[in-house]
């Protein structure tokens, strides 16, 4: 229901228009509603769900992820999410968030990586516990600086990896993430694009993300945005978690360093 | 390149250890590709296939911030030569029906349904028709290009060949190739060519 209002109101406001000037006034008027929103921001009700997971023992170990060490040591929450990707000695691979959550599923829960990975997305009555973990984690770093570690040669590894794959072209129409996001002051239709080549287009959008989608009533990721820029890029299905998302988040993460982190966020 | 790879040992010789730290263009370049064959999975029409670049998009993925002048001369040439005119000569279709293939989005991803015919989506970064007043910026304004230019035959050829293959004009052009990859039919690019064209299409009055 509340949904429903929400994307009434979104679509009123861009539906109203009559030119440049009424662009103008809507682009104000979304402004102007997510200030509204920001005390309530339903994303909420997912963190909230998130921090229970944690705490709540699952698998044939019956064990919670309250040791899971996302960087900061073993069960440190928080600033965890500014501080990643980085390099991780006991898998000897760069993770993000939610790579590393697999595992901390597969090592102290003693699920598969395959049960881990089933539902990396919430979709309509579907919750998600991963992406509920991810709302969670990253609203514990709320209003901190994006600081992702490079000392680490895989750490620069996946950077300049992930830059590479940025500016990759292929497909039936020659997208490349850069094709949309290397550009200020850019959109497609009436969505305004980040130039993540920038460095304060790229701390304002990774510092926004996961988001609650208003559009979508639900809480999306990074992998997710990535998931679904590929979708429209005409590639194939980006693997959750796979190394080349790992990579390129890495590069967006760098890209976005010392900007301050202000997820959840609220999208349209 | 050869040149490149003397330098780069020099540099290494220079500085051990910060070569000893960072990869090189090459090194990350053998990673990326090596990655990208593993990150992704077949899905609906998009198979892995999808991930091969041509050189086109070899080139242009390797030069981010433009081609070297000689190398997009001779990649324009190369593009140039890939376009195919309707048999029929004719150029200029309906702009009704442009206009419709002009605001359709749909097309070639891996949730379409690919029996459907797809979209050229050029509102997505062009202004055409003024009634339209949701259209991206990426591209230049279209709006009243036929005005601007007339009808001649040079210029339908001209605006037919920019649809098909934008590469063979414009090096590393961010717009796709709707011909030459079979993203839209002909026949579907003289539409679009009447849009633009035609004196009674929106976009040039």
């Amino acid at each position: 229901m509340a949904k429903a209002i929400w994307i009434g109101f979104v679509a009123l406001a861009v539906a109203l228009p009559c030119f440049a000037r009424a662009q103008q006034d809507t682009q104000k008027e979304i402004e102007r509603y997510r200030e509204l929103l920001q005390d309530g921001n339903p994303s909420e009700l997912f963190e909230a769900r998130g921090a229970e997971h944690w705490k709540t023992k699952r698998g044939p170990k019956n064990a919670s992820l309250e040791q899971c060490d996302l960087g900061r040591g073993a069960g440190v929450v928080k600033g965890a999410y500014v501080q990643l990707p980085r390099y991780f000695a006991d898998t000897d691979k760069v993770q993000d968030l939610e790579s590393r959550l697999v595992s901390c599923m597969v090592a102290l829960q003693g699920l598969s990586s395959e049960e881990a990975k089933r539902r990396p997305y919430s979709g309509p009555g579907q919750p998600s516990v991963m992406a509920d973990l991810v709302a969670w984690i990253a609203s514990e770093s709320r209003g901190m600086r994006i600081a992702p570690p490079q000392s680490h040669p895989k750490e620069r590894l996946a950077y300049q990896v992930g830059e590479k794959i940025f500016f990759y072209r292929a497909g039936p129409h020659d997208f490349a993430c850069a094709t949309c996001h290397g550009e200020d002051n850019k959109r497609i239709r009436l969505q305004d694009l980040p130039n993540l080549t920038n460095a304060g287009d790229a701390q304002r959008a990774f510092g926004t993300w996961p988001a609650y989608r208003v559009s979508q009533g639900e809480v999306r990721s990074m992998q997710w945005r990535l998931y679904d820029c590929f979708r429209q890029q005409r590639f194939p299905e980006l693997e959750f978690t796979s190394d080349a998302a790992i990579a390129l988040i890495s590069f967006l993460a760098k890209r976005a360093e010392g900007g301050t982190f202000e997820a959840p966020a609220l999208k349209r | 390149m050869r040149l490149d790879v003397v330098a780069a040992a020099a540099l290494c010789a220079a500085m051990l250890f910060g070569c000893a730290t960072h990869a090189s263009d090459a090194e990350a370049e053998r990673a990326a590709l090596a990655m990208m064959k593993t990150s992704f999975r077949a899905q609906g029409q998009a198979g892995l296939d999808r991930l091969d670049r041509d050189e086109v998009q070899a080139l242009c993925s390797k030069h981010p911030n433009g081609l070297p002048r000689d190398l997009a001369e001779k990649l324009e040439k190369a593009q140039l030569a890939t376009i195919r005119y309707p048999a029929s000569g004719k150029l200029m279709g309906d702009w009704r029906e442009g206009e419709r293939i002009a605001q359709s989005g749909v097309g070639k991803q891996f949730n379409d349904d690919p029996s459907r015919p797809s979209g050229g989506n050029c509102y997505a970064c062009h202004r055409l028709s003024p009634q339209e007043l949701s259209f991206g910026t990426i591209g230049p304004s279209l709006y009243r290009f036929g005005k601007q230019r007339g009808t001649s035959d040079a210029i339908r050829r001209y605006a037919y060949g920019k649809i098909y293959n934008p590469e063979a004009f414009s090096a590393c052009s961010n717009m796709p190739r709707f011909g030459h990859n079979r993203i839209l039919t002909e026949e579907q690019i003289t539409h679009l060519v009447a849009l633009l064209l035609d004196p009674d299409s929106p976009v040039n009055k």
